[in-house]
């Protein structure tokens, strides 16, 4: 968000919050898009701005080459669409946004609902690696920090929420003079703030605190903002994944499989969810007896079954063998089930995401893997994938590599020594392996890490991606993400730590970050194959810190259910899907049963300048073209219209340029203008 | 580390496992007894032949052989199959030349032997030994190619290598080059009024000055090259310089381009350091003050061969990068996968690459924002004085990113701009190594990275860049056989005394139906282009003003007051920074001049994008990339089935064909009712293309197809090496099984 506004002009922004009609989409803005990702001078606002600017800019040329007058369509844009683009209509928006700006005190701070400002502080300095200091005035919410300068001939905003805090500390600034204080802030999404305040003033004196206190609120007793988030939305996200409706679509329960209520209670496992697909012909002692052969009792479970050949993708935790070789007739009677669940294949692969260095130690530690002696038919794949220790020091040496400044002529070793596209071709790679197995093969497959919550998970939601279409949809994504990550008890409050001030925790790991890595790798070798953008994946990312939904908080279902997440927070699904238009590919085809395998060689994979960089303004993405094809939809879209009812004009044999005329008139139905103002 | 279950067999290496036994051959050749010959083009001989030859194939896992007869012609090494090949038929791309088993000569970089398994690189002194086992192709556009001589018969193989190694390595004159014996006639297709402007007659050249409302002269003395063979036959110079006839015709500004303020772009090359040093001062002040007075009296000097790097260096840089593409198999290629991005960067290419970009954003920022002249200089200023002019005027103006502009810019400055095509490309095998370098493609790669940072702005795709970088070494055509318009005329003079219209039959490159059909020649359109709505001269609108302007004092840099000693002044600070070689901000540590011109980037980013107006690359970081289309189509492993580009353009098409059908439902409704006048559109029509909506097609479509589509992923092998486990991965003993269900 250090990027300087543009003065030629982003319509939404800066605009503080006026009075909005709720639930009518089409020309609200709703609130959380102003605080984290519209903003212009957001990174993700500038590159939707910036989007649009080129779509402006196709869409005329690509109207010349018609029958009708350019000033004609582009007027008919802003009234023909319900859920207007708001690109077609920026020319005169600019303008119209330059008087709003003129009326509202720029230093009011926009807030969401349910926010409150804690403290604002005048003439704090804001030490921009980008562009140099800027004074200005400091508020902090209960949600965000937010800095307005109007130093400069635009005004100059910086917005971060509060969740991405990791952590704050005092800075030395004796350059600014004896009575000024620094303070750096210390970002879980790749970057770092340093501001120098006046000492004297007492109300000073607390920005660090109140600071500390709202950034932290678990470790100061409070409740994450989630909690006093009251934004409401049309859609219900909380309603987007169903677990019976899910295993349903996949064809579940069949005659081998069935789904279990054994840990309804979450007593079999704690950290599993409720609803489990086990097969049908174990009994219920068998599998509490597997559950404790099994490390944290995550017993194996279906993930995902072949619609064609029944072949299954299972996961579970590693198996509890220890250094004597326990063995477990339960357990291997289990997994011989599930072999025997699949006609087609009279064997099962086990993918253990570990170096077999790592599983060989963890045998020591009580834990281990399963014996090919002791397991028949049954093949041991190890993916040589290193533990979540290793993938923090990699993004954190990544951060040093990206931020504030980059090594221009080192760059590419640079990105190579902190190897974190070796450990992402790793991961696309494991999939590849698991979905070919699956798919090619005809095999279940066994998929588990040490505790079969973070490499399993990074692995069994990537091979589905791959195999399953669906799930590269909107809202086949989002179930994706509900089931394989936060059903099935991916740690998230201890890998990002929300709330909590122990920065140095050792269970902080960018696992989930690694995985949209992973997904956007994918988007970027197969751009037509999904149906969602990079904003939403970017989106995504922003929300898995800011605390600002319910989605990704807490451990497992079981804490969820404890503090009622689900009716006290809102779900970042309400958000994406009462828009959804921001996050469609407009290039999306759908490729059903194709099964996507990409490429895992370095030489297509690429970092993600766009998330990891973004706020750097020298690194603005190029203009994927992405956008551009959605104005060609929406023209199509149009023209479509126009045909029909010239059609119809024909038909009832009324002049045609009489209608056409009536179509374009600007008058017409009210101009979005308005509705968004 | 444990393998796969312990299923035994170690195979670290899964290279050519399953080819067919000699015995099996034997069994299958008897039936086809019948000779096989390669259709030849006109004025094509054939020289040699063998049978039979293993031609190793790369495109799926299972690498297998086939069998077929390899012939060496005067134009190319052929490979044709002994089994029928139905792809040929079905494939949209196709060259109509050469097909995807042959090798122009011309096109042949180093041949490898392979000699009781070690390879060695054939040269001159290795053919008089024993044949190969094995021979290697290495080709200039990045194919690999390998043939296996076991088992043919020894009379055979020896004739093929020594045949081809004459002919594909042996040093030889231009009068041996296919393109003096092809005798095709000039298909009919080839419409004239859309031509290529040549730059060869001074209609053209005044033509282009009039376009830019160039305030220069045509030079006309030089038709018959009477003041240099290295000067273009027409070229033109500063108005306000008079003597033409000093230092061999070295050393004078050449109008390249105008900008709508007036101010201009000149290159030059050096005056010959042979002559005293004075005089060499006096020359350069005339001719700086020549270009100063072109608008404003103010110009800025920047001897390219100062801040760039040589050809040399140019030339090592690209050998070493281009061995990252020449792919052998499988496990080179996963080896070489590790340290990807170090050794990208050790090669240096990408950074020769931003280094020539960065040169020309400062000169466009010299001439769009500080509105000076600008005069490049380099030793024979036609090299980098050509790609950095090009770029120039790629970015400046909107004209050049038309596909018509484009190639009338390479003839501008390329062509008749006196480029030694034939040294720089090393067409004849010349053992002198000093003048070799791949100049002409380090300028198609800058323009590469232009168009994939901004698509929208380019009439022209990748596809015809890519085909364009091919075509150099297509020995059909004239346009980059020479080193010089007077070497084309002296040479083509030579070779057909009699009539003047016989010696045409080297048709130019611009011709593109000799290579494509009209279908085929719709990938070379960008289907994103943004066509500028109506007048393009509007933007170009603001220039009556320089006459006005040219009075007053001038608001650059170079300010000086406008008195009597006015020249003396100049040329005396012309004189120094001569010297010192770069010009006012240009001095001082390379550092500050990228942070100014940075500035200028981001000025110019904040601004609105403009697809007809200034465009200018992005250099920062990671936004200088690989051309992967051109490097990596030959290389099974990275083929992204059903993904890549191309996913995205066949989406695009699809879209396009509706909106145009949707349009033309319309105004035929509206014609039936109005009448109107409809202004179509030409070109959107004139490349719908449906390639099937099968989205399957690999990403490096329309080059080089899967042969047999399946879906078998490509799994890397030694994944570990680089970071800390060494034992590879053995994990695909087992899928041979799974292979009868997928064929």
């Amino acid at each position: 968000m250090e990027k300087q506004q543009h003065s030629s002009g982003s319509e939404s922004p800066v605009l503080p919050p006026v009075p909005r009609k709720p639930r009518s989409l089409g020309g609200v803005i709703p609130a959380p898009r102003q605080d984290s990702v519209d903003l212009p001078d957001s990174p993700t606002g500038s590159h939707v701005e910036w989007c649009k600017q080129l779509i402006a800019a196709t869409i005329s040329s690509q109207i010349s080459g018609g029958s009708v007058p350019p000033e004609a369509i582009t007027r008919e844009y802003k009234v023909g669409k319900k859920i207007d683009f708001k690109v077609s209509r920026r020319t005169n928006l600019r303008q119209a946004f330059k008087d709003v700006r003129r009326q509202a005190p720029m230093d009011e701070v926009p807030l969401v609902p349910g926010e409150t400002v804690k403290t604002t502080v005048k003439d704090v300095m804001y030490i921009c690696p980008f562009t140099g200091a800027v004074t200005g005035t400091l508020t902090v919410t209960d949600y965000k920090l937010y800095f307005v300068s109007l130093e400069r001939d635009a005004p100059y905003i910086l917005d971060v929420n509060l969740g991405a805090i990791s952590r704050l500390e005092t800075i030395s600034v004796q350059s600014l003079g004896e009575n000024t204080s620094g303070m750096e802030i210390v970002c879980k999404d790749m970057r770092s703030q340093r501001f120098a305040y006046k000492k004297e003033e007492q109300s000073n004196l607390e920005i660090l605190e109140v600071l500390t206190k709202y950034a932290f609120p678990l470790s100061n007793e409070l409740s994450l903002f989630a909690f006093q988030y009251k934004e409401q939305f049309p859609e219900d996200g909380w309603k987007v994944y169903d677990p019976v409706s899910e295993y349903k679509r996949m064809g579940l329960p069949n005659e081998s499989w069935t789904i279990s209520k054994i840990n309804s209670n979450y007593e079999v496992c704690d950290t599993y969810p409720a609803l489990l697909v086990t097969p049908t012909s174990i009994k219920e002692d068998e599998i509490k007896r597997v559950a404790s052969f099994r490390v944290k009792h995550r017993i194996p479970v279906l993930s995902w079954i072949h619609p064609e050949t029944q072949a299954t993708i299972v996961r579970c935790s590693q198996p509890m063998v220890g250094p004597t070789d326990r063995r477990c007739k339960e357990d291997e009677h289990y997994l011989q089930t599930i072999i025997d669940a699949n006609a087609q294949s009279h064997k099962l692969t086990i993918f253990d995401a570990r170096q077999s260095i790592v599983a060989e130690n963890h045998k020591a530690k009580d834990g281990g893997f399963e014996n090919e002696n002791f397991y028949s038919n049954m093949d041991l794949n190890f993916l040589d994938i290193p533990n979540i220790h290793v993938m923090r020091e990699s993004l954190r040496k990544l951060k040093e590599v990206v931020y504030p400044t980059i090594d221009e002529p080192h760059w590419h070793s640079a990105i190579d020594a902190t190897h974190w596209l070796q450990y992402i071709r790793l991961l696309l790679a494991g999939a590849v392996k698991i979905a070919d197995k699956v798919e090619s093969s005809k095999s279940s497959v066994v998929v588990h890490c040490s505790d079969g919550w973070d490499r399993t998970a990074q692995l069994t939601s990537l091979s589905m991606l791959m195999l399953d279409s669906y799930y590269r949809t909107l809202r086949g994504f989002q179930v994706l993400l509900e089931k394989e990550w936060i059903s099935f008890g991916h740690k998230f409050a201890a890998r990002v730590g929300h709330g909590d001030e122990n920065h140095a925790n050792s269970e902080r790991s960018p696992l989930f970050v690694q995985f949209i890595d992973c997904v956007w790798q994918m988007m970027r070798q197969f751009p037509t194959a999904f149906e969602f953008n990079e904003l939403f994946l970017i989106t995504i990312l922003d929300h898995l810190y800011s605390c600002l939904f319910g989605t990704f908080l807490y451990n497992s279902e079981q804490e969820r259910v404890e503090n009622e997440v689900n009716s006290k927070t809102v779900s970042l699904w309400s958000y994406v899907n009462s828009q959804p238009e921001d996050f469609t590919n407009p290039f999306y085809v759908d490729y059903e049963n194709h099964v996507l395998y990409p490429v895992a060689s370095l030489r297509h994979l690429e970092l993600w300048v766009g998330y990891y960089v973004r706020w750097n303004p020298r690194m603005r993405p190029q203009m994927p073209v992405h956008q551009n094809l959605k104005e060609l939809l929406y023209l199509r879209a149009e023209l479509q219209r126009k045909v029909e009812e010239l059609q119809k004009e024909a038909s009832s044999s009324h002049s045609i340029s009489s209608s056409s005329e009536h179509a374009y008139s600007p008058s017409n139905g009210g101009t979005p203008l308005h509705t968004s103002v | 580390m444990l393998s796969l279950g312990g299923v035994g067999a170690k195979s670290t290496k899964p290279s050519f496992v399953s080819y067919v036994t000699p015995e099996e051959i034997k069994l299958e050749k008897e039936p086809p007894k019948k000779e096989i010959h390669p259709d030849l083009l006109p004025g094509e001989v054939e020289f040699c032949s063998a049978n039979p030859i293993l031609k190793y194939t790369q495109d799926d896992l299972s690498q297998r052989g086939i069998f077929g007869t390899l012939f060496c012609t005067n134009f190319r090494i052929t490979f044709i199959s002994d089994e029928i090949s139905q792809e040929e038929t079905t494939k949209t791309f196709k060259n109509k030349l050469y097909g995807e088993n042959d090798i122009p000569l011309m096109c042949v970089d180093h041949i490898y032997g392979v000699y009781d398994e070690k390879r060695k690189l054939i040269t001159g002194g290795l053919v008089k030994n024993k044949y190969p086992s094995k021979m290697i192709f290495h080709c200039k556009d990045l194919r690999v190619f390998q043939f296996c001589l076991t088992y043919t018969k020894e009379e055979d193989a020896k004739r093929i290598f020594h045949g081809i190694a004459h002919h594909c390595l042996e040093e030889k004159s231009l009068k041996c080059v296919f393109a003096f014996s092809y005798t095709g006639t000039p298909s009919p297709e080839m419409q004239r009024k859309r031509e290529t402007i040549l730059f060869d007659s001074p209609e053209d050249w005044t033509q282009e000055m009039k376009r830019t409302k160039a305030n220069c002269r045509l030079v006309t003395e030089n038709e018959n090259f009477d003041l240099s063979q290295r000067l273009p036959k027409y070229f033109v110079i500063p108005s306000a310089l008079g003597d033409l006839f000093s230092y061999q015709g070295k050393g004078f500004p050449i109008w390249c381009w105008s900008h709508h303020s007036g101010c201009a772009l000149f290159k030059a090359s050096l005056p010959p350091v042979t002559q005293e040093d004075g005089d060499i001062q006096k020359h350069v002040d005339i001719m700086i003050n020549a270009v100063a007075h072109n608008y404003l009296y103010s110009a800025k000097t920047e001897d390219l061969s100062e801040s760039l790097p040589t050809i040399q260096d140019i030339q090592q840089s690209y050998n070493k990068f281009k061995q990252f593409f020449l792919i052998e198999n499988s496990t080179d290629f996963w080896l070489s996968d590790m340290k990807w991005f170090s050794s990208l960067e050790s090669s240096g290419w990408l950074d020769i690459i931003r280094q020539c970009l960065q040169k020309a954003v400062e000169v466009v920022e010299c001439l769009e924002k500080e509105n000076t002249n600008v005069l490049i200089t380099e030793e024979d200023g036609t090299d980098l004085c050509c790609v950095i002019s090009s770029l120039v005027q790629i970015m400046l103006d909107p004209y050049y990113r038309t596909l018509m502009g484009f190639q009338s810019l390479v003839q501008k400055e390329w062509v008749a701009g006196c480029h030694s095509f034939l040294d720089r490309c090393n067409h004849l095998h010349q053992k002198d190594k000093e003048c070799h370098s791949p100049v002409f493609l380090l300028f198609l790669e800058c323009v590469w990275q232009l168009v994939q940072q901004h698509s929208p702005a380019f009439q022209f795709s990748e596809t015809y860049l890519t085909v364009l970088s091919d075509s150099v070494h297509v020995p059909v055509f004239s346009t980059f056989l020479f080193n010089s318009p007077h070497h084309r005329e002296s040479v083509m003079k030579a070779e057909s005394p009699l009539a003047q219209s016989s010696q045409l039959s080297c048709p130019t490159v611009w011709d593109w139906s000799v290579q494509f059909d009209s279908k085929a020649q719709n990938f070379f359109f960008n289907p994103l282009y943004s066509e500028k709505v109506k007048n393009e001269r509007a933007v170009r609108k603001p220039h009556k003003l320089k006459h006005q302007r040219q009075l007053s004092l001038p608001s650059t840099a170079f300010k000086t007051p406008f008195k009597k000693g006015f020249f003396k002044d100049e040329t005396e600070s012309l004189k120094k920074m001569l010297r010192v070689k770069r010009l006012s901000r240009w001095i001082g540590s390379p550092d500050s001049s990228a942070a100014i011109s940075r500035e200028f980037y981001e000025s110019w980013q904040q601004r609105p994008l403009d697809y007809h107006g200034l465009l200018l690359p992005c250099l920062d970081g990671l936004a200088v990339r690989v051309w992967m289309q051109r490097y990596l189509r030959w290389i099974p492993e990275v083929h992204i089935l059903g993904g890549g580009s191309m996913a995205v353009i066949t989406k695009i098409m699809d879209l396009l064909s509706q909106v145009q059908d949707l349009k033309r439902v319309l105004e035929h409704s509206r014609d039936s009712s109005q009448a109107a006048k409809l202004d179509h559109s030409p070109y959107i029509q004139h490349r719908l293309l449906s390639f099937g909506s099968s989205g399957r097609l690999s990403s490096s479509f329309p080059f080089s197809f899967s042969r047999n589509q399946s879906f078998k992923p490509i799994i890397p092998t030694g994944l570990m090496q680089c970071l800390m486990v060494t034992d590879s991965l053995a994990s695909q003993e087992d899928e041979a099984s799974s292979f009868v269900s997928l064929v």
